[in-house]
């Protein structure tokens, strides 16, 4: 079920009612009944992925959990061991739940690597043949995500900030939670789980700025991504080099970030409707003054997942130890932070394959990563530029910063758009070598399937959303704003709104059908 | 207070949202009118003997003010471009919660179509749709009648809400909006004559349509389950059943064809009229009865068409003569003064 087709909106609209309606020690369970039924309708053959993943990451972390209660019992009912026992008994349990761990996580990361490796590329190649097999039908929906969220409880559960689950239905629900199935975001086990394992009151606040944020959600994939959707599938062609690729990073950053951030707000929305808060995935990315900053306000979840179950993982590993030992004897400043780099590159490898098997992927998250790095060995040198010069303070100079984040990430994140990274390359090469600033009024940007209406509505949406985005950087919340205004203006701007969506939208018979671009992922 | 206050706002966004959609959706008043021929039903229903229900061969081929004026047997047509025997069920299935015609006259061209996909290509096909299910009036068989038509585009993207709410479907229109759609914003004219749409255009037959030979003759699953669910509802509500094949002889209705429905009415026990066959006895003149060289006829051929299956629907139907109903009478009375205003209206707009 897509998240922007009307069967969604009547279940959302069935779901809210009947959540309401019963009595609050039920809700989980129509909770778990909706999430399935969501499921479902991406195919029993999809079923089999997510009932893998739940069943092996449940009995995984029950084991843990128990060896470790084991543990502490056996220890606590032998005071009298020595230290060097307890340290044995320690370190027994320790190799086992590691074991387990391993297992567990190759099993279902094998898992995605199979979908990855095995499915997708299939189903592009079955696309472009027009033809289809059950093989490419049964690519599970958003598996890196509920396995993401999944393998984050099990390391919880074995580093032991979190309990093992005992109810094997209360942690389906954790996985299969279905706002958040689809693209995100990735939660982590104690706070979701506190939310959703308890009953929820009608608040008609919380709902009615659910479906507001829903609305907006909506506004931002219907409106904007879907209509600038044509002109970035046509820009992609060969023939569109020069200042057209510049106007293809620069379509793509409004085509994505209405999709993905639209996509999480209907997630989000639905889900604060249901009175659950999940994590928030995106905090006005395109504000951000570094690619450090950058990273996080965009997908900060992903991020943050990455941070706890892989750069920190990697950063005391016993490799990283050892490269730390050698650097620091040889470089003396740099020798401290290359361990940290090293952990780094790992972990914008693993960012980038998460995206994708492809070579663009893996290109995508290095060159990330390489302007994190190149940026903190120059931190010595700008500070001395702004000892000199005092710009840091300048509203221009913090806009520049702004600009030449943004204008540096569109270039990384074209990266997306290009499976054969020869192609990307010759395209950023074209920046230099052919840039022509006429295919602004040539009629270039015509013949790629947008009227005037449409870029005059895609100018006017955009302008809405950075107003959005600026209110939201200096008071938090817009919801919170319009909350204090007169009922009717509120309710009528929010007609406006739902209308602009219904008139605006690209929906329907006559369009192309297009999904979320992170399902993909 | 502030309860009545949110109804009332809600109540006002819903009637914008109304007008909104009545604004957005084809009007079918001034151009593509077969648009507008199943919802002027409703107007005209009630007191009819005889229902004709099909595709564009009955509304363009049979003059109900022949029926009565000949006659005097009241009756309607629920005919739509390209109409398939699922909507035909389905019409009338609606049809008989209007009324209980005695006779329902179904033409039998549409069982060459089995599936939506099989009537050609799928964006004509949701076009042939929204022409016969838009204008129906919201229902149970309205639903059903989408359900069973829908392609598999529409389905992929769930459009029988669409069927629904037009707005859905029409929602980008209002960048392309015409004098058309404000004129008849919130008022409609006929434009047909109990679902009879005039055409008074002289175009002659002058040589034959290029008629590809069909895969296979034999009428598909679908089509027979349908005619047969026809054929015991009218049983089931007293109503005879007549199928006829209207008297054009392009597209070509097959010998194979024929036979089938021929069998298929003599074991049922129906009328089966294969009106191709007596176009002689009819008086089809192809110079000068069609508006578009034979495919359909004009107002001419359709007067002789209806006079020729008047007396048969009178005779072997045992129809009576309503004309000593005064009531009847002057209604009828006004819609034939319509019928001929029309006439001289279009045969004066063409010399």
């Amino acid at each position: 079920m897509n998240l922007i087709s009307i069967r969604f909106v009547i279940f959302s609209a069935v779901l809210l009612v009947l959540y309401y309606r019963i009595s609050q020690k039920w809700q989980r369970i129509v909770l778990l009944a909706a999430s399935f039924c969501f499921y479902l309708c991406a195919g029993t053959e999809s079923l089999f992925f997510i009932l893998f993943t739940i069943l092996t990451t449940y009995f995984c972390a029950r084991c843990i959990g128990r060896n470790q209660a084991r543990l502490n019992r056996f220890l606590s009912g032998h005071p009298a061991l020595t230290r060097e026992d307890k340290r044995c008994r320690r370190d027994k349990t320790r190799r086992q739940n590691r074991l387990l761990l391993a297992l567990c996580l190759t099993a279902n990361f094998g898992l995605l690597f199979f979908c990855k490796a095995c499915l997708i590329q299939p189903l592009h190649q079955a696309l472009s043949d027009g033809r289809l097999s059950f093989l490419t039908l049964a690519l599970p929906l958003g598996i890196s995500f509920f396995l993401f969220q999944s393998a984050g409880y099990v390391i919880d559960v074995y580093r032991g900030t979190v309990p093992a689950e005992r109810n094997p239905c209360k942690y389906a629900l954790f996985v299969c939670y279905f706002p958040q199935l689809i693209q995100g975001p990735i939660s982590r086990f104690s706070p979701l789980s506190e939310q959703l394992f308890r009953g929820h009151p009608f608040d008609g606040k919380e709902v009615s700025f659910g479906l507001q944020r829903m609305l907006w959600g909506y506004f931002k994939k219907l409106v904007v991504a879907d209509r600038i959707a044509p002109a970035v599938a046509a820009l992609r062609q060969s023939e569109y080099t020069g200042a057209a690729f510049g106007a293809l990073t620069l379509f793509y950053a409004i085509q994505i970030y209405g999709d993905f951030t639209g996509g999480i707000d209907i997630a989000l929305g639905l889900s604060q409707a249901l009175g659950i808060r999940l994590p928030e995935n995106f905090r006005r990315p395109f504000f951000s003054k570094s690619t450090a900053e950058y990273w996080r306000r965009w997908h900060i979840t992903l991020g943050q997942w990455m941070k706890d179950d892989i750069f920190f993982p990697v950063s005391v590993s016993a490799g990283v130890r050892k490269l730390s030992r050698i650097s620091r004897s040889h470089w003396n400043g740099f020798g401290k932070r290359l361990p940290v780099y090293a952990a780094s590159i790992v972990t914008w490898l693993a960012t980038g394959i998460w995206h994708g098997l492809t070579p663009n992927f893996v290109l995508w998250g290095m060159l990330n990563c390489l302007v994190i790095v190149v940026s903190e060995e120059l931190t010595p040198l700008y500070r001395r530029f702004h000892s000199r010069f005092a710009l840091k303070d300048k509203p221009w100079y913090g806009l520049f910063e702004i600009i030449r984040t943004f204008l540096l990430m569109n270039l990384i994140r074209a990266c997306d758009l290009f499976p054969h990274v020869g192609d990307y390359w010759s395209r950023v090469c074209s920046l230099f070598t052919g840039f022509h600033l006429r295919v602004f009024w040539d009629g270039t940007l015509m013949g790629l399937g947008l009227t005037g209406l449409d870029y005059l509505i895609l100018a006017g949406s955009a302008a809405l959303m950075l107003a959005v985005s600026l209110i939201q950087e200096k008071t938090g919340s817009v919801r919170k704003l319009l909350w204090r205004w007169p009922a009717p203006v509120r309710r009528g701007l929010l007609f406006l709104l739902g209308l602009a969506v219904l008139l605006m939208g690209h929906y329907g018979i006559g369009y192309q059908a297009s999904s979320f671009l992170y399902n993909q992922f | 207070m502030g309860k009545i206050k949110f109804c009332a706002q809600l109540g006002f966004a819903l009637a914008i949202l109304l007008l909104l959609q009545a604004l957005l959706i084809p009007k079918y008043m001034e151009s593509t009118q077969e648009g507008a021929l199943i919802g002027e039903y409703y107007a005209n229903a009630g007191g009819n003997d005889v229902i004709f229900i099909g595709d564009c061969e009955v509304y363009e081929n049979f003059s109900p003010i022949t029926l009565w004026n000949e006659y005097g047997i009241p009756s309607c047509i629920r005919g739509s471009p390209q109409q398939t025997i699922w909507q035909s069920y389905y019409l009338l299935e609606e049809t008989l919660r209007y009324e209980t015609p005695q006779v329902v006259v179904f033409n039998v061209l549409s069982m060459k179509y089995d599936t939506p996909e099989s009537t050609g290509d799928p964006t004509r096909r949701e076009a042939y749709n929204r022409l016969t299910l838009d204008s129906m009036r919201p229902s149970v068989f309205k639903w059903k009648a989408v359900q069973a038509s829908l392609t598999a585009d529409e389905r992929a993207q769930d459009a029988q809400f669409s069927y629904l709410f037009p707005i859905l479907r029409f929602h980008d229109r209002w960048s392309k909006l015409m004098a058309e759609d404000f004129t008849y914003w919130l008022k409609k004219d006929q434009v047909s004559h109990n679902g009879y749409l005039m055409q008074t255009g002289i175009k002659p037959m002058t040589d034959a349509h290029p008629a590809p030979a069909p895969a296979g003759y034999q009428f598909g699953s679908a089509s027979w389950d349908y005619l047969n669910r026809m054929e015991r509802l009218c049983r089931a509500h007293g109503i005879k059943l007549v199928l006829i094949k209207a008297p054009t002889l392009y597209p070509v209705w097959w010998k194979e064809w024929d036979a089938q429905i021929r069998s298929y009415a003599q074991e049922k026990g129906l009328l089966y009229l294969n009106m191709t066959e007596s176009l002689d006895e009819i008086g089809i003149d192809w110079n000068r009865d069609t508006y578009d060289a034979g495919l359909h006829l004009n107002v001419w051929g359709a007067e002789k068409a209806a006079f020729w299956f008047g007396r048969i629907l009178a005779t072997q139907c045992s129809l009576p003569d309503r004309r000593d109903d005064d009531a009847l009478c002057a209604r009828w009375a006004a819609k034939t003064d319509i019928y001929e205003q029309q006439k001289q209206t279009q045969l004066a707009s063409a010399s």
